[in-house]
């Protein structure tokens, strides 16, 4: 079979997302940013949502998810993503709107505007990506740490005398009253993927339906920070992170 | 029409003028002495009648971003606060300067530093108009001596920024904020629709419309070539600025001995001041900022050959009599009366100084 062959459309079983652009992307290779990125790239072109959509950026290592899915895009400042999508979305009801922050983002410096925005139940959608580590600084000490972790600012391990505990802010957030959808997802095998998809298109739903606010943890790996190879750092995950942050729904009304 | 002549606080002239402005949305933080603005706003419920949305954030930090995000969708947007809240603001304010967005900001300045005191105070004035946050930008501030002006630069400072794609502050003090005075207040405006947000602001976060490029409002840039261009860019946009909107006042200028220079509520005192001086024969000019930047250096540099003397008159220990000193250049003697941390001086006092220190 020559390429002009394989190449036709009836034998392609997979394709990149459509809002996904071709900038080439700075994240390492194995971590779970890219995965993530495609699926609220996939989920925002199914419910048709393109003109619709408008995200906020964190600081953090998806500083730059504007550059790669191909709709509006608001930079905001370390931790501040909550307030911005408030904003935008009560000055903008019609639209669709998320945040996508990291754990030092939304769990350390934006706790504040994390907590307020869900408890006054802002109708958006808050996506968590929770690697217990800070990846665009270096691999620094987060709020969700692991006990006994190694970091740059932990050298020899988290130790909760000097550090505190690892903080679960997803419980905390499924306490309050104004959300409505409160999730913990991973996307490191083919079954998870598809699960976490599933739980994007209902938090999407949830905001336009003006039911509250949906926040979507994602356990992930960060292989690089962790200095692993992104095998190693899967099971690792499985191993650990999954012990303190189980999967699945945390809150779902 | 006298029934659009109303008596009140100029706290409250800021909210009439924001909803009659056809602001989007007010994001705020209780902080004596301008809580008033929130408490109208929300008495008022302009959500039911013009839709403009207004929301009590948990923090002065939020309610700065609050307004990042809706300048970013290119909605009419503001925020008020009083000194140490404005401290805090100052993240979001340079990252709404660096992404060039427009809003406005209200201050209502008392006394500092620190928690300080409750009572009036324009001390700061170095915070607002040479920085206060990080990176080298610029404020259009603009500085209220009447309730008339507090409602009327709601107007000028949204114009303002949107004119140029930068925040505009009005920076008031305690007494503008707290005192009743008439007030003629501007004709409703309806708000802009999105096609008109659309068309007027293209670089607005509106939803990617098929076929059209995205929208990204950031401050980011890596590259550091890029970032000085952007620099460069935002100079040149001040420069613009600072020709064409200096805005000031002369009273009784002309044929002047001396020349007082104030701004907000020290001004008015200083009409008094020069008032009780002209009784006695001292020819007192008074020269009233009314942008402390851009600032009226030229104007107060054409009386540097024509009065013996100049005297700044702030309510803090000496702050924009730098930028008249700069304006003059060392051809006239310029000398500062203030008084601080919340004390407002009497007329007397300060013809005393002004008698002291320049005759």
């Amino acid at each position: 079979m020559d390429v002009n062959e394989i190449i036709k459309p009836e034998n392609i079983v997979y394709t990149k997302p459509r809002l996904m652009n071709d900038n080439p992307m700075h994240y390492c290779p194995g971590c779970s940013h890219g995965v993530v990125h495609k699926l609220i790239a996939e989920v925002i072109d199914e419910m048709g949502m393109e003109e619709k959509a408008i995200g906020i950026a964190p600081v953090g290592c998806a500083v730059f998810a504007y550059n790669y899915i191909d709709i509006d895009w608001l930079e905001a400042a370390h931790g501040r993503a909550p307030a911005i999508a408030t904003a935008v979305k009560r000055l903008n009801p019609s639209k669709m709107v998320f945040t996508y922050q990291g754990d030092g983002d939304l769990a350390a410096i934006g706790t504040a505007e994390t907590i307020h925005a869900c408890n006054r139940g802002e109708n958006i959608v808050i996506i968590f990506i929770n690697n217990a580590i800070y990846g665009m600084t270096g691999g620094q000490m987060a709020p969700t740490t692991l006990e006994g972790m190694v970091t740059a600012t932990c050298p020899y391990g988290r130790n909760v005398e000097l550090n505190g505990y690892p903080l679960k802010i997803s419980n905390l957030v499924a306490q309050l009253d104004g959300t409505c959808y409160v999730t913990r997802q991973s996307v490191h095998t083919a079954a998870a993927v598809k699960k976490a998809k599933k739980a994007l298109r209902q938090a999407f739903e949830n905001s336009m339906a003006r039911k509250g606010t949906s926040l979507i943890e994602f356990v992930s790996t960060c292989n690089s920070g962790w200095k692993m190879t992104p095998d190693q750092a899967n099971k690792w995950m499985e191993q650990n992170m999954f012990a303190k942050y189980p999967l699945g729904d945390l809150k779902n009304e | 029409m006298t029934e659009d002549v109303k008596l009140m606080k100029g706290n409250e002239a800021i909210a009439h003028a924001a909803i009659r402005y056809g602001a989007d949305g007010y994001f705020g933080y209780p902080i004596t002495p301008q809580s008033e603005i929130m408490e109208t706003l929300m008495e008022m419920k302009p959500w039911e009648t013009t839709g403009m949305v207004v929301l009590q954030a948990e923090s002065e930090v939020a309610a700065i971003n609050m307004v990042y995000g809706g300048a970013g969708c290119g909605k009419a947007v503001m925020t008020s606060s009083s000194s140490p809240g404005v401290s805090l603001k100052q993240e979001g304010i340079s990252y709404i300067a660096g992404a060039e967005l427009p809003c406005l900001i209200d201050n209502v300045m008392r006394g500092g530093p620190g928690l300080g005191t409750i009572q009036p105070s324009q001390a700061d004035y170095f915070q607002t108009v040479k920085g206060g946050g990080h990176g080298d930008y610029r404020l259009i501030t603009l500085a209220p001596a009447s309730v008339q002006e507090m409602a009327d630069f709601v107007g000028l400072g949204f114009d303002l920024a949107f004119k140029y794609n930068n925040p505009a502050i009005i920076l008031a003090d305690g007494i503008i904020g707290q005192m009743m005075e008439k007030v003629v207040l501007p004709p409703f405006r309806p708000r802009r629709t999105e096609e008109e947000i659309r068309k007027q602001m293209p670089w607005a976060t509106q939803g990617k419309l098929v076929g059209h490029k995205r929208n990204v409002i950031t401050s980011l840039e890596l590259d550091p070539a890029i970032m000085e261009e952007n620099n460069i860019r935002f100079q040149a946009k001040y420069r613009k600025i600072e020709e064409a909107e200096v805005r000031y006042e002369e009273i009784g200028c002309e044929n002047a001995d001396y020349l007082m220079v104030a701004f907000g509520s020290m001004a008015r005192i200083c009409l008094k001041t020069q008032e009780m001086a002209r009784a006695e024969g001292i020819k007192v000019g008074v020269l009233r900022p009314i942008t402390l930047w851009p600032f009226p250096s030229k104007a107060i540099a054409e009386y540097a050959d024509k009065v013996k003397g100049m005297i700044s008159v702030e309510l803090n220990a000496g702050q924009m009599v730098e930028d008249i000193r700069l304006a003059v250049n060392g051809k006239v003697k310029v000398e500062h009366f203030g008084r601080l941390g919340g004390i407002v001086p009497t007329p007397d006092e300060v013809l005393d100084a002004l008698k002291q220190k320049l005759l």
